[in-house]
């Protein structure tokens, strides 16, 4: 099985290839075929691949093919390799899986598109990226996967570039991750320059015996490849730029929140776990700005109107989990949060695209309602997401991950009081808006009337997401109630286990805590939404109300804020040195080699007596020379 | 035999300088054949006979003939005297002579500078010439072979009669 | 009877060759420019025939074969570019031809 791991990444690479150089002169048909088939045969093999995995563990705990040797410079050796242990199958299932998903309900959702290759293209380099990212064995090839993404992201953001606004969404989520992955190759340098190799499983050997626990210098590390982490996943404050990038396609939105990119930041903090375990502060850190983040975004999503900003804003929240999660020790309850997480998000927005499609391209979900009759599959499993965003205990897969995050918030190594607060509020309101979204868009009357529904294609893989968001939790059960954990004590492998501190509430005070938290924000979004609810009425009337609800629709200001102290001092600088200084000099080279062109140009005159006078001045003043010397 | 070459130089020199005065073509073509047979005296006061020869009859009687066949096919005659009398103004001619005259100071300044040595006055006869031309040279007369050969080629085609014709890089420019 | 020195047969063509020179650059009219381009070369030539007589040797008289070739053949080629100038524009004056300016 091992020597087949290249062909994971290699066959969305050869169709991206394909069909960025032949797409044009490929049927439609074609092109659906190579694009989804790539990735269709890739979730294949890691299928295969993890089920041998899962049988017959690799003695070194990891698979590995070392593919070429990339370069080598003054002893940083850089490998084309691929290394597979247990937490980058975890990612590459979720990605090849819920990839080729996407890319089966893409042949349909994208089928009126002018341009279907382009849109393959990119899909297939974005999941190849990805992959690569996950895949890498040195931090260079995962930097490179981590740059693709970027890449990827930044074309599928701006696919339809021809409506105003999309590219500068594309440039916003560009530029705002490059000021991450910038901070993270600065924390790559460093991490060379401490410990002479990037090779990730001498780094995490040499990590340990170089620095001491606190020490400055992995402090610096940690928390630079935590910003790096923060600008790729969109957390605070550097999440700016994810709801914006609603502008590409609701697959390519799917893609980038749930399979791809936004969880790089996740992969990249759990792979490097020892450096982050040896700097307590980064840790912390880690866990702030995961708590911080799922909070203000959870308020943002309460209060979107569109549809799809409001599953971006949920996002952020949801990957915020995972970073408290990572951030207070819970290594494998963050992980376990991201295989869930990908399921019923990627069923959301997929859902919701076709809610879009059918609705003639309509966001706003005011103007939705009454779809339940008219879409049952559609509405059947966009609840099930809905449930499972929203955690409703035992039958979906969000309860069962997020509740272990709830539980260690507080109860884990690095938790404490505030986050797990932090983290009850957000599940809170993560089941308020989950409950809105249901009601708003399917109960009610019908506001826009349905074009055609979609067709079977993309359909089909909503049935199966909504199983997984069903079925995925049940390989993990909180360890009081049921004695199943298949996930964690896989990942264990690569993942320290989760240190709990002691004398706190049995665990199952903190589970019924959060089981009745979300079924009261289940309930409150139900009275509040259902119907015409006369608090609601009341508070529309408030000013103090509405101007809060201002605030969070916003997105808290972060755009504003931005604005008024980074983007306008910088224009304003740029105004004023408009006339670039530097330039200066570099004209002005250009205006004396011009002017002494001008004056020697009058030297060339056409006139033979002229060029003669010169050469015999020319003669005067050698033999003038001569007698002189 | 002294005499003869001081004479004959100063009757070069002298002629010469009436060619590069000279308004009317053909007084200055005359000039010019005498300077060019007094040169040829200087020759055969140096004891180089054969030059003298090639002088007379190549130079004063080809090449002038030559010149003189183009002045009387383009008929140039009062007109262009006139014409040279308006442009040889003092103001044209003063600079260049200035500046030859200086370099003339500097060439004989050090033409003088070593100690001055006799010339034998022994004649080298067309004989050693034509030894040495068609033994060691051979190849330099088969090269001055080719350029007279395309001298001709040139001037034959150069010279044709054609409809005033411009070349296709100054076509646009000029007219 | 004293031998002529060496050094006046070449003053002589020093001056002779200065007088070409300011033919050159004061004549406007291309013919005499020819003169003078003429005059010059005879005076190398003169020049060559008295350091072959310095020396006794042919070599002088040989290179002053080859100057008496080359002008023939530039004098045939630039009369015949003369001819073909006052064919096309009806005067000789080298002020004229001024296209290969800047």
């Amino acid at each position: 099985m091992q020597q087949y791991l290249y062909l994971i990444p290699a066959l969305p690479l050869a169709g991206f290839l394909v069909l960025s150089l032949a797409g044009r002169y490929l049927s439609r048909n074609f092109i659906a075929g190579i694009g989804a088939g790539s990735i269709c045969i890739s979730a294949l093999i890691t299928i295969l691949l993890s089920a041998r995995f899962l049988q017959s563990p690799p003695e070194t705990g990891a698979y590995t093919q070392v593919l070429w040797h990339w370069f080598s410079v003054e002893g940083l050796v850089s490998n084309i390799s691929l290394r597979v242990d247990s937490l980058s199958l975890v990612f590459i299932c979720i990605i090849t899986f819920i990839g080729a998903l996407i890319h089966i309900y893409s042949i349909a959702f994208m089928r009126e598109d002018r341009d279907y290759a382009r849109f393959f293209a990119s899909m297939n380099l974005f999941v190849c990226a990805m992959l690569m990212l996950v895949m890498a064995d040195n931090l260079v090839l995962l930097y490179l996967g981590w740059e693709g993404v970027g890449l990827c992201s930044y074309l599928l953001i701006g696919f339809w570039y021809e409506t105003p606004g999309n590219y500068r969404a594309a440039n916003k989520a560009f530029v705002i991750t490059r000021i991450g992955d910038t901070a993270m190759i600065i924390g790559l340098f460093l991490l060379f320059k401490e410990l002479g190799t990037l090779y990730i499983p001498d780094v995490l050997a040499r990590a340990t015996q170089h620095f001491s626990s606190g020490a400055d210098g992995v402090t610096l590390i940690a928390i630079l490849l935590l910003c790096g982490g923060m600008g790729k996943s969109a957390q605070l404050p550097l999440q700016t730029w994810l709801p914006d990038a609603m502008a590409g396609p609701s697959p390519v939105s799917a893609l980038i929140h749930a399979a791809t990119m936004v969880t790089a930041g996740v992969y990249l903090i759990a792979r490097m776990h020892t450096i982050f375990e040896l700097s307590p502060v980064a840790m912390q850190i880690t866990a702030i700005v995961g708590a911080v983040t799922l909070f203000v975004a959870g308020c943002s999503a309460m209060v979107q109107t569109d549809i799809k900003r409001i599953l971006a804003y949920s996002t952020i929240s949801q990957i915020g989990y995972m970073f408290l999660a990572l951030g207070v020790g819970a290594w494998s309850a963050g992980i376990f949060h991201f295989f869930t997480h990908a399921f019923f998000k990627a069923l959301l927005f997929l859902a919701a695209g076709a809610v879009i499609e059918t609705l003639h391209h309509e966001h706003n979900i005011f103007k939705m309602g009454g779809l339940r009759k008219t879409m049952p599959v559609i509405f059947w499993t966009f609840t099930i997401g809905a449930a499972a965003l929203a955690a409703l205990p035992l039958v979906t897969a969000g309860f069962f991950s997020k509740d272990q995050i709830l539980w260690y918030a507080w109860s884990a190594g690095g938790g404490h009081p505030v986050l797990w607060a932090l983290a009850l509020a957000g599940a809170f309101i993560t089941a308020l808006y989950s409950t809105r979204l249901i009601l708003v868009v399917f109960w009610g009357e019908m506001k826009t009337t349905p074009g055609h529904l979609p067709s079977r294609v993309m359909t089909v893989p909503l049935v199966i997401l909504a199983f997984f968001s069903v079925a995925a939790g049940w390989i993990e059960w909180p360890h009081n109630i049921l004695h199943v954990d298949l996930f964690s004590e896989e990942v264990q492998h690569v993942l320290p286990a989760t240190v709990l501190k002691e004398g706190l509430p049995a665990e199952i005070v903190f589970q019924l805590i959060a089981v009745v938290v979300s079924l009261i924000g289940i309930y409150s979004g139900y009275s509040l939404y259902y119907g015409q609810s006369p608090l609601l009425q009341q508070w529309k009337q408030s000013p103090t109300v509405m101007s809060v609800r201002d605030f969070f629709f916003s997105g808290w200001r972060f755009d504003q804020l931005y604005d008024a102290l980074i983007v306008r001092p910088f224009l304003f600088i740029t105004r004023i040195n408009k006339s670039d200084i530097s330039d200066k000099l570099y004209t002005a080279i250009a205006n004396v080699s011009m002017l002494l062109n001008r004056q020697f140009s009058v030297t060339q005159n056409g006139s033979l007596r002229w060029y003669v006078t010169g050469v015999l001045i020319g003669i005067l003043f050698i033999i003038t020379l001569q007698l002189l010397l | 035999m002294p005499i003869l070459f001081y004479i004959s130089s100063l009757v070069a020199i002298l002629a010469t300088i009436m060619v590069i005065t000279r308004y009317h073509p053909i007084h200055a073509l005359l000039y010019l054949i005498v300077s060019f047979m007094a040169i040829a005296v200087t020759f055969l006061s140096m004891g180089a006979p054969f030059a003298a020869a090639l002088e007379v009859i190549i130079y004063a009687g080809a090449i002038m003939v030559l010149f003189i066949f183009v002045v009387m096919m383009l008929n140039l005659g009062k007109q262009t005297a006139q014409q040279e009398k308006e442009w040889l103004q003092p103001r044209v001619w003063l600079w260049p002579s200035v500046l030859t005259l200086v370099l003339l100071a500097e060439m004989i300044v050090l033409l003088l500078r070593p100690s001055p040595t006799d010339m034998p006055a022994v004649a080298v006869d067309a004989r050693q010439i034509s030894l040495s031309l068609y033994g060691e040279y051979i190849i330099a007369v088969e090269l001055v072979g080719f350029l007279l050969m395309t001298g001709i080629v040139g001037a034959a085609h150069i010279g044709k009669q054609r409809k005033k014709s411009l070349h296709r890089f100054l076509q646009t420019t000029t007219t | 009877m004293a031998p002529i020195h060496a050094h006046t047969v070449l003053v002589v063509a020093a001056i002779l060759f200065v007088l070409g020179l300011a033919g050159v650059l004061t004549r406007k009219n291309i013919l005499f420019m020819l003169l003078s381009v003429e005059i010059m070369l005879n005076s190398a030539g003169l020049a060559f025939v008295a350091a072959g007589a310095r020396w006794q040797q042919p070599d002088g008289q040989i290179m002053y074969l080859f100057i008496l070739a080359m002008a023939a053949a530039e004098v045939s080629v630039a009369l015949a570019l003369v001819v073909q100038i006052h064919h096309q524009r009806k005067s000789l004056d080298i002020d004229q031809l001024k296209e290969l300016k800047d």
